[in-house]
């Protein structure tokens, strides 16, 4: 094989890899979207306090040590201890579902039957919030996340495909990152799960239920309230995921929360109400930005990738607008 | 009952809105928030930790007291020109705002406004041509000194000779990420070697497109200007290609402990810098004694040492410097930003100046006239060594290629100067 062929597969997987990082993110959208009819701001902003509160529980940091500090003028930061990484993790998410009940009892809970506008304004209150809030709870240090996972290019892959290449052609062997790999597993079992969370439970079907009409829903007995903390629990558990899988890779810092940029084009895409929509989304996005910075970036450039993944959505949006895999509306007159 | 907290919502505003009382007034437009805040604290800790040992230890520059009153821009350039319009009312004798893209802004405004803004290896590079922008010190290095003392550290790594070497720059796509690019294609056709530019857009989270070219094209070297996350990203994916780490090169920018986050992962890499390392010098004692010990850092404390805590630190004592210089030209205490403008420009910086401030051997020996405000350029190369974690001076300061800078200075402060209806001063 040629070695411009082969690196072509590789600039095809590796898109598809990085398109699953961003379904990742696009996921815990689509969650509370399909659920509430809430287009969540904050989901960036969640990822990155779901990571920071990880790692602050795992290293023994203390919370609030540097506002602690300045008003006792005292100099605390650690408990001494490091806490178990499953540990640490299941804490985390009991963090995350304390959030999810402590938005819908103070944001939420008041803004019943409203505007999908002010609701998704009120999202963006909480993204603000969320983001001074982590940064006094935890500092704006960068943090180094490690839950084990592996990182760097396969070898065996690389050296297993080092003699496909035709002969005298420079070829490096295929390179595939381990952790992008563990991602688009762990992608793959959360959809799975969540897809049939959503269609084969009772919980899942009252999520859909609220998400059509939350009066209809009330008007049955299914209780919006609880509903909401449960949806915006499992948000903060896929903000979680995210926050460990992309912050593996940067260690956690602000820009964390900025990889909702991202999962935008994937949800314009496929569709905000589908979970597969979700990842074939992101798979599109990732192979399309990467093929198209591999082929046509050198030639006007480059740095393509951020505009173009907008550009391939608005292309499907033409012919989809309720994108991919999203519910066509009908309305008639 | 009224009436008191009537009172206490007087009094608090006038706390809130009263004026800085103190007489040198050098407002530090930090960012401790936002995509950049760990890069933005650390040196905002330097630059105001200098001015509280300045006050706590001798009673200020020339026995006045100094103030930082601080305005946070998140680095973002409209909030940035909105901090400087907030506080040069202050009586502020200097803006030192760790953004180029704030900088672009602010040179037409401070030299209105005759105020001095000091821009320490960042800003607008052609800024080191007083004659034309007479408000701009970027000394002692800019983009273009660190640019060229790479590539002579590339040359003196490999016998005097880069001719065909390939040498990629992978950099920030902004203005301060371009900045390289002029000085780097005068010296490729100079000196022959293969440049590629490899872009990079904000904020750098994900790099897999060009690393994977990277990987394809195996540069000799890779120079690297980056800030935040990209910083971060870049060494990760570096180290997971198995890159030569001895073999890539960061701007000073890209050159700090966060950047360094995998530790042995970047175990050997490099970085240009234009001020030196750690924190063995006598003014760290003093700044634990009457800072740190006092309960009056900035911070936390926990940045004391770090790269830009130093920069912080660094960048306030030139400002001191010349303060005190205008104090001494002009006679009187309570200086105003045109004099200290005046003792920027006679800046002489020696090495027993540096000696005598407890930082000897800090930074380079530099000294400041009316036509050259950026200094001669000298710029060290610091190494990471993984195993202790920090960075080590691997390479002295010495000069870049003026032959090559000092052409592209003139040709485009010269540009600007028509752009704006400036007439070079005559000096």
């Amino acid at each position: 094989m040629s070695a411009d062929f082969l690196y072509t597969i590789e600039v095809i997987l590796n898109g598809l890899m990085a398109g699953v990082m961003y379904s990742l993110v696009a996921l815990g959208f689509v969650l509370i979207f399909k659920a509430s009819g809430i287009f969540n701001y904050a989901q960036g902003v969640m990822a990155l306090f779901a990571a920071l509160t990880l790692v602050g529980i795992q290293t023994g940091q203390i919370p609030f040590s540097h506002l602690i500090n300045a008003i006792f003028g005292t100099n605390i930061h650690h408990f001494g201890w490091q806490v178990p990484t499953l540990l640490a993790i299941a804490l985390t998410i009991g963090v995350m579902v304390v959030f999810a009940i402590l938005v819908e009892r103070y944001i939420l809970h008041h803004l019943v039957n409203q505007e999908p506008i002010i609701l998704f304004m009120a999202t963006i209150g909480l993204a603000y919030f969320m983001e001074g809030f982590g940064d006094i709870m935890w500092g704006s240090d960068i943090k180094t996340l490690d839950v084990g996972l592996p990182s760097g290019g396969s070898l065996w892959l690389e050296e297993y495909t080092l003699g496909w290449a035709a002969e005298g052609e420079q070829y490096y062997g295929m390179y595939l990152d381990k952790l992008d790999m563990v991602a688009s597993l762990v992608a793959i079992v959360l959809v799975v799960s969540l897809t049939i969370f959503s269609q084969y439970t009772t919980t899942g079907r009252a999520l859909r239920a609220v998400a059509d009409d939350h009066q209809a829903a009330l008007s049955v007995g299914i209780s919006l309230r609880t509903i909401w903390v449960i949806v915006w629990s499992i948000a903060g558990f896929v903000a979680l995921v995210a926050g460990i899988m992309w912050g593996a890779k940067s260690g956690v810092q602000f820009s964390l929360s900025l990889i909702a940029l991202k999962a935008l084009p994937v949800l314009m895409l496929g569709g905000f109400t589908s979970i597969p929509g979700a990842i074939i989304g992101g798979l599109i996005i990732g192979v399309g930005e990467k093929l198209f910075e591999y082929a046509i970036g050198p030639l006007i450039g480059g740095a393509t990738e951020n505009w173009f993944a907008y550009v391939l959505a608005l292309m499907f949006l033409v012919f989809r607008p309720q994108g991919l895999f999203g519910e066509k509306i009908i309305e008639r007159v | 009952m009224k009436f008191t907290k009537l009172a206490t919502v007087a009094l608090t505003t006038l706390a809130v809105s009263a004026p800085v009382v103190a007489d040198l007034v050098f407002p530090s437009l930090s960012y401790r928030t936002g995509p950049y805040a760990a890069g933005g604290a650390p040196y905002a800790d330097g630059y105001a930790d200098y001015f509280t040992l300045l006050n706590e230890r001798d009673g200020g520059i020339g026995g006045v007291l100094t103030a930082v009153p601080e305005c946070e821009t998140g680095y973002n350039t409209a909030k940035g020109v909105e901090c400087y319009e907030a506080t040069k009312g202050d009586g502020a004798l200097a803006y030192q705002p760790l953004s180029t893209g704030i900088t672009y802004q602010l040179i037409p405004k401070t030299m209105a406004d005759d105020i001095p803004l000091m821009t320490q290896g960042y800003g607008r590079t052609s800024g080191a041509n007083g004659k034309v922008f007479s408000h701009v010190f970027n000394f002692p290095a800019n983009y273009w000194s660190g640019a060229s003392r790479i590539i002579n550290r590339i040359m003196e790594e490999n016998g005097g000779t880069i001719n065909d070497r390939n040498i990629a720059l992978v950099y920030h796509n902004s203005g301060y990420g371009k900045e390289p690019i002029p000085t780097l294609e005068a010296l490729a056709t100079k000196h022959g070697f293969n440049l590629t530019l490899i872009p990079v857009d904000h904020p750098g989270q994900e790099q897999k497109s060009q690393w994977l070219q990277i990987r394809r094209e195996r540069p000799d070297n890779i120079i690297l200007y980056g800030w935040g996350v990209m910083n971060q990203v870049a060494l990760k994916e570096a180290a997971n290609i198995r890159y030569p780490m001895d073999q890539m090169f960061g701007i000073w920018w890209s050159g700090t402990e966060n950047d360094a986050l995998e530790g042995m992962g970047s175990h050997g890499y490099k970085a240009a810098t234009f001020h030196n390392v750690g924190s063995d010098y006598p003014v760290y004692k003093d700044i634990q004694k009457f800072v740190v010990d006092a309960g009056l850092t900035a911070g936390d404390g926990s940045n004391v040492g770090t790269v830009l805590y130093n920069r912080g630190m660094y960048s306030a004592m030139l400002a001191a410097a010349g303060a005190a210089n205008a104090q001494e030209i002009h006679g009187v205490k309570d200086i105003t930003s045109g004099m200290m403008r005046d003792g920027l420009e006679a800046l002489n910086v020696t090495n027993e100046f540096m000696a005598a401030a407890g930082m000897p051997k800090f930074g380079p020996e530099f000294s400041v006239s009316c036509s050259n405000h950026g200094g001669p350029g000298n710029v060290g190369i610091q190494q990471w060594d993984g195993n202790s974690r920090e960075w080590k001076l691997v390479g002295d300061f010495e000069a870049p290629d003026m032959e090559v800078i000092s052409a592209l200075i003139k040709a485009d402060s010269e540009a600007y100067a028509a752009e704006n209806n400036i007439t070079p001063r005559d000096c």
